[in-house]
C-alpha cells in the first residue's frame, strides 16, 4: 500500500497547505475516485482487501478476546495504519470501532484518504509522516497494520525497530508482504496483472522482497514474534484471493511482544 | 471539506447506514433485520401508521411461506403475530369441472406447515412491535423522499418536510411504483394481464381444516386460504369487467356467487368485511441495483399472485440484502458500494425472474379454455399427483425452500 503510482510528484513539498485551489481539489478528487474505484487501478488491492480484513478482524478480536460478530469489534482499539494509501483498509478498521491513525509516505496519497474519509463520513487521523517519526513522538497503538510495505522501505531492520516501539504492551500487529520465491520472480517479470499494477511501475524490486524466515528474525530482533502466518492465494481466473497455505508469492502475518502467550 | 452542504434553515440532517423508502411488510422487515445486526436504520413510509394496522387499509390476507417464516422468526418478528398465524397443513388443487386434482400435504414433507395465513394488518402490528425494541430503527412517517442524489461515497435522500438523510445505501421498497426506481432511470418490463383480484373475508360454519384450496377455474384461478377462527380468505381472479360487475353486486348477490364457486364443503357462509379489487400484472425491474440503491420486494418485481408468492419473494429479497450487507459490515466494507450491490443483484434477480415466468406460466396455462390444453393440462396435474419426486418439488417451491437460500431463510443468524 506504499506504493504510490499515482502519487506523481512525490515532492509536493510541504507548507502551502492552505492555498489549495480548485483545480487541485479537482485533481485529488480524480486520484480518490481511483484509487476507490474497484474496477480501476487498484483493483487487486480491493479485491485483497476483504481477505485482508476478515484476516485482521480475526486475529485482533481473538488476540484481545473480543466478540468477532459485535457490529464494532474494534471499538476501544487504537490502531496504526502504516502506508495507508488512499485508506482501503482504513476505512474498514474505522467502521470497525476502531480509532485509526492512517500514516503515509507519500502526501497525495494522504491528501486522498482524507477526502474520501471526509465523503464517507467517518473520522480517521490521516497523517503524513513515518514510522520513525511517530515513535520519535512517543506514540503508542494498540494494533499496528503493516500491510505491503516492508518491501518498499530502506532497512527492513531499522523499521520493525520503529514499528515496534510505537506498539503498546499487550499490543499485536499484522504483517503482509511478498515473498522472495523462484514463483514470486516468475510472477513479477511476467508480470502478473496483479502484480504490476501493484509496484510503482518500472521499479523491479524482487530483490527487495522478504522471506518469512527474514521477517521472523527482523521481529524477533524487535522483540516481536511472529505467531501465525498464512498464505495469501490469489486465483487469476476468478480474480479472487483467499488464506491457505502457499506462502510463495504473498502472505500475511501476526506478531505479538515476544514474551506473551497467542 | 469537499462536501458543500447547502444550508437550508429548516433542514435537519440526519445519518444512517441505511435508509429504506416505504415500510410495507417487505421494507419494514428489511429495516427491523438490519438494525438487529447492528446497523443504523431509517424507514420512511408515505402513510400513517395509525392508518396501515385499521382493517380498511389493507383487506388482504397474505400467505407466509415456510421459509419466509423462519425470516420473520430469526429477525424477531414472529413472536409477536404467531398468535395470529393460521397454519396451512394441506393444499389442494383443483382444475375446474374436470376434477382432477393435485393434493399435497404437510405428511409428504413430514416436518410442520406448509406456511401460514395472516392477515395484513397484524402482520403490520407485528412489524411495528418488533420495530419499538429495535434503538437504532427510525420510522419516520408519513412523509416521503422528494429526491434522491447518489454521490462518490455515499447518498441523500431528501423528504417533503425537509428532513435530509445522508446513508451509504438507500433501498427503494415502495411498492409497484417506486419513485426511486423511477428516478434512477431503471426500465421495467410489465405484462397486465387482463385479469383483476377480487378479495374477499368469509365466515364459515364448519372448520376449514387448515387446507388451502386452489381452484383453477376458465375466467381464472380461484383461492380459499384458511385464516384464524372459522374463516377463509378468498382471492378471485377475473376479467377486468365482470369484476366492475362482482363488485357492485348487492351483498346478497355477492354472497351467492361466492356460494356458487365455494360449494357447501364449508357450511353456511357469510361475507364479513369489505371486499377490494385490484388489477393484476407482471412488472419486473431490469436491474435492482444503481449506484448507493437497492430495490426490494414490489419494487423490484411485482408477480402474479396466483401461487400466493409476491410477499414470499419481496422476503426472499430482504433475507439475501440482510446477508451481503451484514457480511460486508463485518468486514467494515461500504455497504453502499457496487461490488456489495452487485452481489445482492446477482443473487436475486435470476431466482424471481424464474418465479415471476414460471407463474406467469401457470396462470397462462391455467386461464385458458381450449381444450386441447385442457387435457394436456389436466395429464400435467395427474402425472405430477402420482409422482412423488415431482410433488415434493413443487411443495418446496410453495413452502420456498429451494434455491440458494439466503441463511435467514434456513434459519440460521446471519
Ligand atoms: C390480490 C392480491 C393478493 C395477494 N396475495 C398474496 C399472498 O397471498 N401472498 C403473498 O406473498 N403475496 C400476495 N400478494 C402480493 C403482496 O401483497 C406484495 O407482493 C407485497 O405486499 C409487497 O410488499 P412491499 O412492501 O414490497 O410493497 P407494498 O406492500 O406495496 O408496500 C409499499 C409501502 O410503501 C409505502 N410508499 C408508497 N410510496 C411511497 C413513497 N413515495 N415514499 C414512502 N413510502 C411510500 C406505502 O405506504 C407502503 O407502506 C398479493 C397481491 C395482490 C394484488
Amino acid at each position: 500500500m506504499a506504493a504510490t503510482p499515482i502519487d506523481p510528484s512525490h515532492s509536493a513539498g510541504n507548507g502551502s497547505e492552505s492555498s489549495v485551489d480548485d483545480e487541485e481539489i479537482a485533481r485529488f478528487e480524480a486520484m480518490a475516485d481511483k484509487w476507490w474505484d474497484p474496477e480501476g487501478d487498484f483493483k487487486p488491492l480491493h479485491r485483497l482487501n476483504p481477505v485482508r480484513v476478515g484476516y485482521l478482524r480475526d486475529k485482533v478480536t481473538a488476540h484481545f478476546g473480543s466478540d468477532e460478530n459485535a457490529p464494532t469489534p474494534f471499538a476501544g482499539l487504537r490502531i496504526l495504519d502504516i502506508g495507508c494509501g488512499g485508506g482501503l483498509l482504513a476505512e474498514p478498521m474505522a467502521r470497525l470501532g476502531a480509532q485509526v491513525v492512517g500514516a503515509d509516505a507519500g502526501e497525495a496519497n494522504i491528501r486522498v484518504a482524507r477526502l474520501h474519509a471526509a465523503r464517507a463520513g467517518l473520522d480517521i487521523d490521516y497523517r503524513h509522516t513515518t514510522a520513525e517519526a511517530l515513535a520519535e513522538a512517543g506514540e503508542k497503538f494498540d494494533v499496528i497494520v503493516n500491510m505491503e510495505v516492508i518491501e518498499h522501505v530502506a532497512d527492513v531492520g531499522v523499521f520493525l525497530g520503529a514499528c515496534a516501539a510505537l506498539l503498546a504492551s499487550g499490543g499485536a500487529m499484522a504483517i503482509s508482504t511478498l515473498n522472495r520465491t523462484p514463483k514470486s520472480y516468475v510472477a513479477a517479470i511476467i508480470g502478473a496483472e496483479y502484480l504490476l499494477r501493484w509496484l510503482p511501475r518500472g521499479t523491479h524490486n524482487w530483490r527487495k522482497f522478504v522471506k518469512p524466515s527474514e521477517l521472523a528474525d527482523a521481529l524477533a530482533h524487535a522483540g516481536l514474534r511472529l505467531s501465525d502466518i498464512r498464505g495469501l492465494e490469489y486465483n487469476p481466473f476468478g480474480q479472487t484471493w483467499s488464506l491457505g497455505r502457499d506462502t510463495g508469492v504473498n502472505y500475511v502475518g501476526f506478531a505479538v511482544h515476544a514474551g506473551s502467550e497467542n | 471539506m469537499a462536501r458543500q452542504k447547502k444550508t437550508l434553515s429548516a433542514d435537519v440532517a440526519i445519518s444512517a447506514d441505511v435508509a429504506i423508502a416505504g415500510g410495507g411488510m417487505v421494507g419494514l422487515t428489511l429495516g427491523i433485520g438490519l438494525a438487529q445486526s447492528g446497523l443504523s436504520v431509517v424507514v420512511i413510509d408515505a402513510a400513517p401508521q395509525a392508518e396501515l394496522t385499521e382493517p380498511a387499509f389493507d383487506g388482504r390476507s397474505s400467505a407466509i411461506a415456510h421459509a419466509s417464516c423462519r425470516l420473520l422468526q430469526g429477525v424477531g418478528i414472529w413472536p409477536h403475530l404467531a398468535d395470529r398465524a393460521e397454519p396451512i397443513l394441506e393444499i389442494r388443487v383443483t382444475d375446474g369441472p374436470s376434477r382432477q386434482f393435485l393434493h399435497f400435504d404437510q405428511a409428504t414433507l413430514g416436518d410442520g406447515p406448509m406456511g401460514y395465513m395472516v392477515e395484513n394488518r397484524h402482520t403490520r402490528m407485528g412489524l411495528f412491535a418488533r420495530a419499538t425494541e429495535l434503538d437504532n430503527l427510525r420510522i419516520i412517517a408519513p412523509d416521503k423522499a422528494v429526491s434522491f442524489e447518489a454521490e462518490a461515497a455515499g447518498a441523500r435522500l431528501t423528504l417533503e418536510s425537509g428532513i435530509i438523510i445522508e446513508a451509504p445505501l438507500v433501498v427503494g421498497a415502495e411498492g409497484r411504483a417506486s419513485p426511486l426506481r423511477q428516478w434512477a432511470g431503471i426500465p421495467t418490463r410489465k405484462w397486465q394481464y387482463n385479469q383483476s383480484g377480487i378479495v374477499a373475508t368469509i365466515a364459515h360454519e364448519l372448520p376449514h381444516c387448515n387446507i388451502a384450496h386452489e381452484r383453477f377455474l376458465a375466467p381464472g384461478p380461484f383461492a380459499i386460504l384458511p385464516l384464524k377462527g372459522n374463516r377463509s380468505s378468498l382471492v378471485w381472479t377475473v376479467d377486468p369487467a365482470l369484476a366492475e360487475e362482482i363488485m357492485s353486486l348487492s351483498p346478497r348477490a355477492f354472497l351467492a356467487e361466492v356460494e356458487k364457486r365455494v360449494g357447501g364443503f364449508l357450511g353456511k357462509l357469510k361475507v364479513i368485511g369489505p371486499r377490494w379489487t385490484y388489477p393484476l400484472g407482471l412488472q419486473f425491474a431490469q436491474r435492482y441495483i444503481d449506484p448507493r440503491l437497492a430495490l426490494v420486494g414490489d419494487a423490484a418485481h411485482g408477480i402474479h399472485p396466483i401461487a400466493g408468492q409476491g410477499l414470499n419473494l419481496g422476503l426472499r429479497d430482504v433475507a439475501a440484502l440482510i446477508e451481503v450487507l451484514v457480511d460486508a459490515r463485518r468486514l467494515g466494507g461500504d455497504i453502499g458500494a457496487a461490488d456489495v450491490l452487485d452481489r445482492y443483484q446477482r443473487w436475486r434477480r435470476a431466482d424471481s425472474l424464474a418465479l415471476a415466468l414460471a407463474t406467469d406460466g401457470l396462470n397462462r396455462l391455467f386461464s385458458n379454455d381450449i381444450a386441447p390444453i385442457r387435457a394436456l393440462r389436466d395429464m400435467g396435474l395427474a402425472a405430477i399427483n402420482r409422482m412423488p419426486a415431482a410433488k415434493r418439488f413443487f411443495m418446496r417451491h410453495a413452502r420456498g425452500t429451494v434455491g440458494k437460500l439466503p441463511k435467514l431463510l434456513k434459519g440460521e443468524a446471519v
